[in-house]
């Protein structure tokens, strides 16, 4: 096994803290993190409570393979039920908190309840306490995170924690650790500061003495690296590049959504891309990216570390941004850059800066920020909301000052922080929000790439990429190519997806591993690690399992097949330009047979033989 | 006839000097098959991974195929690349 069998209840109404035994039937079911989270949120939260009240739980949770030497085995999860969509929420994050809570010995931290005040959680291996964050209360992540080192004087700490958008409300703040890793998606943050708490602070040095088949897992976890070592995305494309490679490549076929999705093709696609970020520049001859990162034990190393031009507008008098920090990944260089029209890259690295600052999701910032510009365009906002900012697409100021007022919940920052459903309803445009299930779409259009569309419509935590990544096979031909223009198939392709990441999410590995790894390569690791026989066919059931047990969380909590849908002019308004031009979603089409290879009613529900199947709870 | 060619990520350096950012615009022969461009450009089969004309992929079976390209497409290509 290697999970510690422990967790940690806080009560955040009474102060308490109490640890409890993991429940190992249910391990063995989910495996841990998302799938283990998830089954605990359905045991203890009626799915229909209030997002924002202390009736919600919200749970860091780690995988049997978090703090392992398995390469990427640094993940952890935030998840609750969200503000943004009203469904289950899962976050996954990288960086280093989620390896070193498992070094203090807990698989998870299960919060509860509302505190009267602002505290924070401190955890040293098994002392864990409630300590007052008054003091914290009102300052971003970045500053927050200074003055917790400061208390708690080891380098070693690592931290979790809100920024002010969290405080102020904003529906898709997320949960920062390590400055700029985040729990990004669906509010969690939102949820984490209703809950008045503010950070979790861990130090563990108990490290990780619980491995099964020790032998076993130093010869699967070597194979597995030397498969991530070989392959050219894992191995040379994504450290060299990472994410922000897309940025050319969806852009050429045509499926890169642009100014709030009225286009498909964004002309200012290579100023925002990950060549440019390599492109010295004019100022000071240094290019945008310093260098590249690696989470907890990952031996891919993907992220991103820049310094934004000095003499940029947006920080020319700010010093304080003259920094080394989280760069441009592609899904908020997309959000940030052609979905506002934006294509100054220094702006999007300010933003996202700003994001990491005060714990900020960038994909859902960015996709608001475009709805807000077309709301103004079509004139249903004017400068009488926007404190006389002219928030226009492609404008660099607006898309600045929009996210600094945003990061503070100032003005009209307080209706972005709203989200793009909620914005576009308010001002009586609701056709103009780009969202499912109220949550932000990702940096793929469903015109261009047919299974993303189904993807997007069926995934459980609204419009999401990383649920079901079919991109991998429709674009990039991985593990095989599909054409992205066909929706014959992708109803299948979408399930095993989305069952495929569901099981790699509950392991404490990052799904970006799968781009060389197959579940064969990841089965071995899970096997070695963990008690039992974990097989790839185990591996895909649990994964089905998942999903299945968040399909009906989320039907208890109120949504049925008709939230599997998408914003009419995905459906409707055909691509203008690129290969798509001329085509909608198939949604339609694709839907009904998502259902049935799902094993679902005709109208998405789970129906009482897969269910009982799959031994789904309740 | 004349084409646009962009090679990406760690492709870039192979192409012309007339090249701006990553695109640049070549003289081929009429009927030039797509794997005679990216022989005469010494970018590694292998490593010509997706291969996109105006956007949309060409397969494997038909890189060696004449009459694949017309005056003014675009000829896109990358190494094994991934992201999300
Ligand atoms: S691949 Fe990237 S995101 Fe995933 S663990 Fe490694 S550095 Fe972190």
């Amino acid at each position: 096994m290697s999970w510690t069998r422990k967790l940690l209840r806080v009560n955040l109404s009474n102060g308490t803290v109490t640890e409890e035994a993991l429940n190992m039937q249910w391990a063995n079911d989910y495996l841990g993190q998302r799938g283990l989270a998830t089954r605990y949120m359905v045991e203890e939260t009626d799915p229909a409570c209030d997002p924002l009240g202390p009736d919600n739980k919200l749970i860091m949770a780690t995988g049997p393979l978090t703090g392992t030497m398995a390469s990427t085995g640094g993940r952890y999860s935030v998840i609750c039920k969200s503000p943004l969509t009203n469904a289950i929420a899962c976050s996954n994050s990288g960086g280093f908190f989620g390896a070193e809570l498992k070094f203090a010995g807990w698989d998870m931290v299960i919060f509860e309840g509302r505190a009267a005040s602002p505290m924070y959680l401190s955890i040293e291996n098994e002392k864990a306490s409630l300590l007052p964050a008054d003091d914290l209360w009102g300052k971003s992540v970045w500053e927050a995170d200074k003055v917790l080192r400061t208390k708690h004087q080891d380098p070693q700490t690592r931290i979790a924690c809100v920024g002010r958008s969290a405080e102020q409300g904003c529906l898709y703040a997320a949960v920062v650790n390590d400055l700029h890793r985040a729990a990004g998606r669906s509010g969690v943050g939102t949820v984490m500061a209703s809950k008045n708490l503010k950070a979790v602070v861990v130090r563990g040095t108990l490290g990780i003495g619980n491995v099964e088949n020790p032998e076993a897992f130093m010869s699967a976890t070597k194979a597995g690296k030397a498969v991530l070592a070989e392959n050219a995305v894992t191995g040379q494309g994504l450290p060299a590049y990472g994410t922000q490679v897309l940025m050319n490549v969806i852009n050429e076929v045509g499926a890169l959504p642009t100014r709030n999705m009225r286009e498909t093709q964004f002309e200012g696609a290579a100023n925002v891309s990950a060549e440019a970020m390599l492109e010295p520049r004019k100022s000071d001859g240094k290019p945008n990216l310093t260098t590249n990162g690696a989470c907890y034990a990952c031996t891919i190393a993907c992220g991103r570390i820049s310094t934004i031009d000095r003499t940029h507008f947006s920080v020319k008098d700010k010093p304080e941004y003259w920094i080394n920090s989280g760069g441009l990944e592609y899904e908020a260089a997309w959000a940030l850059g052609p979905d506002t029209g934006v294509d100054d890259i220094d702006a999007l690295t300010y933003v996202n800066f700003l994001c990491n600052e005060d714990g900020m999701d960038p994909i859902s910032l960015g996709s608001t920020i475009a709805a807000a510009m077309e709301l103004f365009e079509s004139g249903a906002i004017t400068t009488a909301q926007t404190d006389g900012v002219e928030l226009k697409f492609g404008s660099a100021e607006a898309l600045c000052w929009a996210a600094e007022v945003t990061a503070k919940g100032e003005g009209f920052g307080r209706d972005i922080g709203l989200g793009s459903k909620r914005l576009c309803e308010k001002y009586g445009r609701p056709e103009f929000s780009m969202t499912v299930k109220g949550q932000e779409f990702p940096a793929y259009d469903p015109r261009g790439i047919q299974g993303m569309g189904l993807a997007y419509a069926t995934s459980n935590r609204g419009a999401c990429h990383l649920r079901g990544y079919t991109v991998a096979s429709e674009i990039l031909g991985i593990p095989e190519k599909t054409d992205p223009l066909e929706s014959d198939g992708k109803a299948g392709l979408v399930k095993a997806f989305q069952d495929a990441t569901a099981a790699v999410d509950s392991a404490g590995l990052c799904v970006f591993t799968t781009f060389a790894w197959t579940m064969d390569d990841i089965a071995p690791q899970v096997d070695a690690a963990c008690e039992g026989d974990w097989s790839t066919d185990r591996m895909m059931e649990v994964g089905e399992r998942i999903w299945n047990m968040e399909r009906e969380y989320n039907a208890k909590a109120g949504l049925t097949g008709a939230d599997d849908n998408l914003p009419a002019r995905l459906v409707s308004e055909p691509a203008n330009v690129g290969p798509a031009a001329g085509r909608v979603s198939e949604l339609d089409k694709m839907l009904p047979e998502y259902y049935a290879a799902r094993g679902w009613t005709s109208d998405g529900s789970v129906t009482v033989e897969t269910h009982s199947r799959l031994g789904l709870p309740g | 006839m004349q084409i646009t060619f962009k090679l990406y990520a760690t492709l870039g350096d192979l192409l012309p000097s007339n090249a701006v950012r990553n695109v640049a615009s070549i003289d081929v022969p009429e009927g030039a098959s797509l794997n005679s461009i990216i022989d005469k450009y010494h970018v590694p089969r292998e490593l010509a991974h997706l291969v996109l004309i105006n956007g949309v992929f060409v397969c494997d079976a038909d890189r060696d195929q004449s009459g694949m390209l017309k005056e003014g497409d675009v000829l896109a290509i990358w190494p094994p690349v991934a992201g999300g």
